[in-house]
């Protein structure tokens, strides 16, 4: 496959086919609580697609120096303590730099240290061997994809609160079944690749 | 402590306050892992090891670790257990490993175990932090196996395949493959949270709630009209 081939089928898989949210089932505890609202999905899309591409890109690097030093076992270790530095760090530097920005995206930092498709974009491009570029690449493309499945769900979610479930549905039963019918639309695009 | 508040330690995480079900944290494992039963009950005894390691630990270290660089002090504690219990599976349960991958190491960030750490283990004593530990481990392992007994059962006729315990149901049997695909992940748990509910004869959650996110302190409220509430004090 040419390099841009590679950049292609990771954008579609990303989104599409392999749907970190919905076909991975990584990081259902933001797509199930922060879900509610189409202004706070895309809050906390943006703020994921951002620190999932840093991310990337810190641990990267730290990877290869593990490997040189053949600590590769204390990946776990050393990733989620640079995410979790990470996203404080961005959190003050948002914080005194950019205002606006804080506001925003500002209240969905802290939830990100715990969000596990942010820990395992970066152990996956670690197991599937990308360079740094693709790596990058990889992260951002599934930050897209997460914020695209929370946008759709949003949609659904404001459906469902309108609707009339049976009672013992009511709240978070009705809430899973739906985003299993969603979950399934996407199953229609495995093959696509 | 009485022999029966050791008692409820232990007995609290089974049904009342189960993670999974009550709950509704570490979703991603509960969905992920759950399309056998068998690899459901490994994650299950996975975690359980690395929560009653973890409660042990920080139980023990919570005179020493300072408030404010604890929670740092606790993933490094909980990444440490998930470490050992990576080298255990691969040494001892090869298959085992290789079929929940990246979600061996993802237990680091199940929210069930920092949750734990700092709602129970910072504040007890070492034996009721330990049974708090078995306990919320063991109602995880039972609310996994029973997903992923329902989804092996529906989508592939068979219980327990790959062990000596295997069964097998009669050929013949509809496969609803769907029940293995996360959509039947997303199905399944709703059914039985529905189920809980009906059984304990408690309204389903309405909300995948914050109140035992290890974040709830620092998170300011997940939506704009949640922080106005909560600014308010009428949350």
């Amino acid at each position: 496959m040419t390099t841009l081939q590679t950049i292609v089928s990771i954008f579609l898989a990303s989104l599409l086919t392999d749907n970190y949210v919905l076909s991975r089932s990584l990081g259902i505890c933001p797509f199930l609580g922060v879900s509610k609202k189409l202004d706070s999905s895309l809050g906390m899309g943006a703020a994921v697609i951002f620190v999932m591409g840093c991310a990337a890109a810190v641990t990267w690097p730290i990877y290869q120096l593990l490997q040189r030093l053949g600590l590769e076992y204390l990946k776990t270790v050393a990733f989620i303590l640079i995410i979790a530095l990470f996203v404080q760090l961005v959190e003050i530097a948002m914080k005194k730099l950019l205002p606006p920005l804080y506001r925003a995206l500002g209240v969905y930092l802290p939830l990100i240290t715990t969000n596990c498709a942010v820990l395992g974009v970066t152990i996956n491009n670690i197991d599937d061997g990308y360079g740094f570029g693709l790596a990058v690449w990889n992260a951002v493309c599934v930050g897209m994809g997460f914020t695209l499945a929370l946008v759709i769900f949003s949609g659904v979610r404001s459906r469902i609160e309108a609707a009339d479930v049976p009672e013992m549905f009511k709240g978070v039963p009705a809430t899973l079944v739906a985003a299993a019918i969603v979950s399934m639309s996407f199953s229609a695009f495995s093959g696509m690749i | 402590m009485s022999g029966k508040g050791y008692l409820h330690e232990f007995t609290k995480g089974l049904l009342k306050e189960n993670p999974t079900l009550v709950g509704l944290l570490g979703m991603c494992p509960t969905l992920a892992v759950t399309s056998q039963a068998v690899n459901a009950l490994g994650m299950g005894l996975a975690t359980m090891f690395v929560l009653v390691g973890s409660n042990l630990v920080i139980s023990l270290l919570r005179k020493v670790i300072p408030a404010t660089v604890k929670l740092p002090c606790y993933i490094v504690i909980i990444a440490g257990f998930v470490t050992i219990v990576d080298f255990l599976l691969h040494g001892f349960a090869p298959e085992l490993h290789e079929s929940l991958g990246t979600f061996l190491s993802l237990i680091t960030v199940n929210c069930i175990i920092l949750g734990r750490a700092e709602m129970f283990a910072c504040k007890n004593r070492v034996l009721p932090s330990i049974l708090d530990g078995l306990g919320m481990g063991a109602g995880f392992t039972l609310s996994l196996l029973a997903i992923g007994s329902v989804r092996e059962i529906l989508g592939c006729s068979t219980w327990m395949a790959g062990t000596p315990i295997a069964v097998h149901l009669p050929a013949g049997m509809p496969q609803l493959s769907i029940f293995t695909s996360t959509a039947g992940g997303f199905m399944t748990l709703g059914l039985l949270i529905a189920l809980a509910g009906v059984l304990t004869r408690k309204k389903p959650p309405a909300e995948v709630g914050c109140g035992a996110c290890p974040m709830a302190k620092r998170c300011t409220g997940c939506t704009p009209e949640e922080r106005e509430a909560r600014k308010e004090g009428t949350v």
